[in-house]
């Protein structure tokens, strides 16, 4: 068996004296797809900021195995507490991949789609144009946005168009791991399902290891081989996800699951 | 060496005004700014804050340049001041006329006679050489400004020479106009690490302030920040290898002197529109005529639909 | 039918359901359950509606977590116990040892039918083209009209979509297989045409436990028989 991307070892987050979330543990390897679920108030977009080094734990650590310096080996796992802001910078552009619920968090707005795309590459020293724009129009291609639109300002983008432009944007530089906060929330329900279809591809192509936040459990089902549910920012259950969905054992899971309407 | 003192006639032969310490500023300021005028020539191109004094006039007007020259000059200097290129404009005048009264410096028109250039907007066309030093008045020193007006944001982002915010600013003009649309103050990377405002000169000036050989300081006074650029230092402005960096060439010489390939100020003459291109840098102009060049002194016809003026070609 | 050795068994297995949404209630299914199923034979689970049948397969498949007792599969030459292996070990045996049809096609938004057929073995490595024409081999193996492959099932009938699962189920060839209701609505000729592709596995030396309403079709593929009942938890 390889060994772990991410290691998760008892994270918490306080605020005073409520904990967000306490006592997260599970590890992540490479090509699989985790999803948190959890209503609001439940932690899991306070976990996932724990897990990007948005927020510094209070309790616990969060371990990246960072990439190795040649194929032979395989790279060291390190408390990303301890890692500088300028690698920690470096990691959020080459490696890590943070796709935000809302577009103003996760784009920017007043620039062209393919500058979007761009931007990480920019920051990591390319500069030719010529280059910069036909990596966007690839990553636009990929991501089934409509290579016509790359000098719109994303602000005339759908909804579910911005998704997919943050997606590229961040993708472009083949991070190992990639969080998403709600990446189908508040998209159409058609939109939705392409989306999820895009998800599922590109995970399987890039063989990425994702983390979701979602509290669609049809989204978990889909996407991720194994879920965990949360609750006032502890993790009630834990397992692979048609388990947890079809067979809850905490009273929590089976609230949530039986809540979810059939169509 | 003695603190200089406004009992004894300055060089120039005029008395500085006994009401205020040479050069206006106290001998205290003047060290704190000279202390803070030394850490910016040892990092250079990086911004150090300074708790810029109140002068006696406004912010907008080069309080920034006039602290910065105000603590270096010395009695022997020889002052230059110009804005726009010309020695004769409002700014500089008054500017030049309060030096004068506060140091009795010897002041010039001529560039290469000054020990000290304090400027607005431009760099004299004549190189500079060793012993030199030029002083910018800067408006906005960050570069970064207009993209991310956070202060606290962009110290991160030079602390850790994360410039991909302004590499985008400039795909994007190249996305939605064909070219990098900045005309001045032009974004230069110095030393090969920071990133820097040059002042609003036009970018025309930017090749000037690669490997002088004088030393060019900066000072924003509103801002409170200076920065410096030391003799001899590499100074780059951002470009792409497919879009390079060009400067502005004209399709006229200068009316006046016939010089080819200085910057050109265009002015109306007429009703009718007829323009003269004449040098912007007024003692270039008055040093190549006073060498016997001529212009051809025919205005150019009004600007018809089409045809621009100004061409690019690559410096 | 040779059979050979044992590939999947259980000890002492038990599934009770606690229902917290009703007060804590709880339902006990069936209890202290030891099989043993063999490489070539078909274990038919047998017994009356809601005896249990689909949970204990379920609980075969992980799909249930076990209350007691544990599920231990066969994998190169190693007993490995499903209820006390990590997730990740399950989803590799998933993926390379165990096969699954399940009772209905839980239908992938989007995703063609020759795709959802192929996906099992481009989760083993296996090429996309190469994957994708073996799908096209079963799937015209059981009638599916090739029309249909490029197309998403959401839309296809209770048949068509039965046959695009049972297609998926065995497309990959798996040791151990579990089968709900393989042939449910489908008509005759295609229920012959998946009891053939059934008992071809088995004469390759696949284990097999199946859930089969159709008597005919139990009584054309099952080895023998386990009925539920006698392990039904006692009231």
């Amino acid at each position: 068996m390889t060994e772990p991307l991410l290691v998760v070892d008892g994270a918490g987050k306080r605020y005073g004296t409520r904990w967000a979330c306490r006592g997260v543990n599970f590890q992540l390897h490479s090509g699989e797809m985790l999803a948190v679920v959890g209503e609001s108030g439940s932690g899991k977009t306070t976990l996932l900021r724990l897990l990007a080094a948005r927020l510094p734990c209070d309790e616990g650590r969060v371990l990246y195995r960072m990439r190795a310096e040649s194929a032979a080996e395989s790279g060291t796992l390190t408390d990303i507490a301890a890692l500088s802001a300028a690698r920690l910078r470096w990691l959020a552009r080459t490696d890590w991949g943070y796709v935000e619920q809302h577009a103003h968090d996760g784009l920017r707005l007043n620039v062209s789609g393919g500058a979007n795309v761009g931007e990480r590459l920019m920051a990591l020293g390319v500069r030719h144009y010529g280059r910069l724009r036909g990596e966007a129009l690839e990553w636009m291609r990929r991501v089934e946005l409509d290579t016509a639109r790359i000098d719109d300002l994303p602000a005339t983008y759908s909804g579910g168009m911005q998704r997919r432009l943050q997606i590229a944007r961040n993708l472009v530089t083949r991070p190992r791991l990639v969080l998403m906060d709600e990446p189908t929330t508040g998209l159409d329900v058609s939109v939705q399902a392409r989306l999820l279809d895009l998800l599922r591809k590109l995970t399987e192509e890039l063989h990425l290891a994702a983390i979701i936040v979602t509290h669609d459990l049809g989204v978990a089902r889909l996407l991720a081989q194994r879920t965990i549910v949360m609750r006032d920012g502890r993790v009630v259950e834990a397992g692979l996800t048609d388990r947890v969905l079809d067979d809850p054992q905490h009273p929590y899971t089976q609230l949530l699951v039986s809540s979810v309407l059939q169509p | 060496m003695t603190t200089p003192t406004n009992d004894s006639p300055t060089a120039s032969g005029v008395h500085a005004d006994h009401d205020y310490n040479f050069a206006f500023l106290d001998e205290h300021t003047k060290k704190t700014i000279r202390r803070t005028l030394l850490k910016a020539v040892a990092i250079p191109g990086y911004q150090v804050p300074f708790a810029s004094r109140e002068m006696p006039f406004a912010f907008g007007w080069g309080t920034g340049g006039v602290q910065v020259t105000a603590s270096i000059i010395g009695r022997n200097d020889v002052l230059k001041v110009i804005d726009q290129g010309a020695d004769d404009t409002t700014n500089a005048v008054n500017i030049r006329r309060f030096f004068t009264r506060m140091t009795g410096v010897r002041t010039t028109e001529r560039t290469i006679e000054a020990s000290i250039i304090q400027t607005r907007h431009r760099i004299p066309e004549a190189p500079l050489s060793e012993g030199q030093i030029l002083v910018y008045q800067v408006p906005m020193p960050e570069p970064l400004f207009r993209l991310e007006p956070r202060r606290r944001e962009t110290t991160e982002l030079h602390a850790l020479a994360d410039y991909g915010l302004m590499s985008v600013r400039l795909y994007e003009d190249i996305a939605q106009l064909g070219a990098i649309a900045r005309t001045y103050d032009y974004p230069v990377r110095v030393n090969g690490r920071y990133l820097m405002s040059p002042s609003p000169i036009p970018k025309f000036d930017n090749p000037k302030m690669h490997l002088n050989r004088a030393l060019q300081l900066f000072g924003a006074g509103r801002e409170k920040r200076i920065y410096a650029v030391p003799p001899y230092t590499t100074v780059e402005s951002l470009d792409f290898e497919d879009h390079p960096f060009q400067v502005q060439r004209w399709q006229h010489a200068c009316a006046l002197c016939d010089a080819p390939d200085s910057f050109l100020d265009e002015v109306i003459v007429d009703n009718a529109g007829r323009r003269l291109f004449v040098c912007s840098d007024s003692d270039f102009c008055a040093g190549r005529r006073a060498a016997g060049w001529r212009g051809s002194g025919c205005p150019v016809e009004p600007l018809r639909s089409g045809g621009p003026d100004c061409k690019k070609s690559v410096p | 039918m040779t059979i050979g050795q044992p590939m999947l068994r259980t000890r002492q297995l038990a599934k009770t359901f606690t229902l917290h949404q009703q007060g804590g209630l709880t339902l006990r299914v069936f209890s202290g359950v030891d099989l043993a199923v063999h490489a070539g034979e078909c274990l038919a689970l047998a017994g009356r509606s809601g005896s249990g049948k689909s949970s204990l397969l379920r609980c075969l498949y992980g799909n249930y977590a076990a209350t007691h007792g544990a599920v231990e599969v066969r994998h190169e030459g190693q007993w490995i116990d499903m209820t006390r292996a990590d997730d990740r070990t399950v989803l590799y045996l998933r993926r390379r040892v165990i096969g699954h049809v399940s009772q209905f096609l839980r239908v992938v938004p989007r995703v063609a039918a020759l795709d959802i057929v192929a996906e099992p073995l481009r989760l083993l490595g296996v090429a996309s083209e190469d994957a994708r024409r073996r799908a096209g081999d079963w799937l015209a193996r059981l009638n599916l009209p090739a029309r249909l492959w490029t197309l998403p099932p959401a839309t296809f009938s209770g048949g068509e979509q039965q046959r695009v699962n049972v297609a998926r189920g065995l497309v990959a060839g798996p040791p151990v297989l579990l089968l709900d209701e393989p042939t449910a609505s489908l008509d005759a000729g295609n229920r012959v045409v998946v009891v053939d592709a059934i008992r071809a596995a088995l004469a390759a030396g696949t284990a097999i436990v199946g859930i089969f309403h159709d008597n005919d079709v139990r009584r054309a593929v099952a080895t023998r028989s386990l009925d539920i009942e006698t392990f039904a938890a006692s009231a």
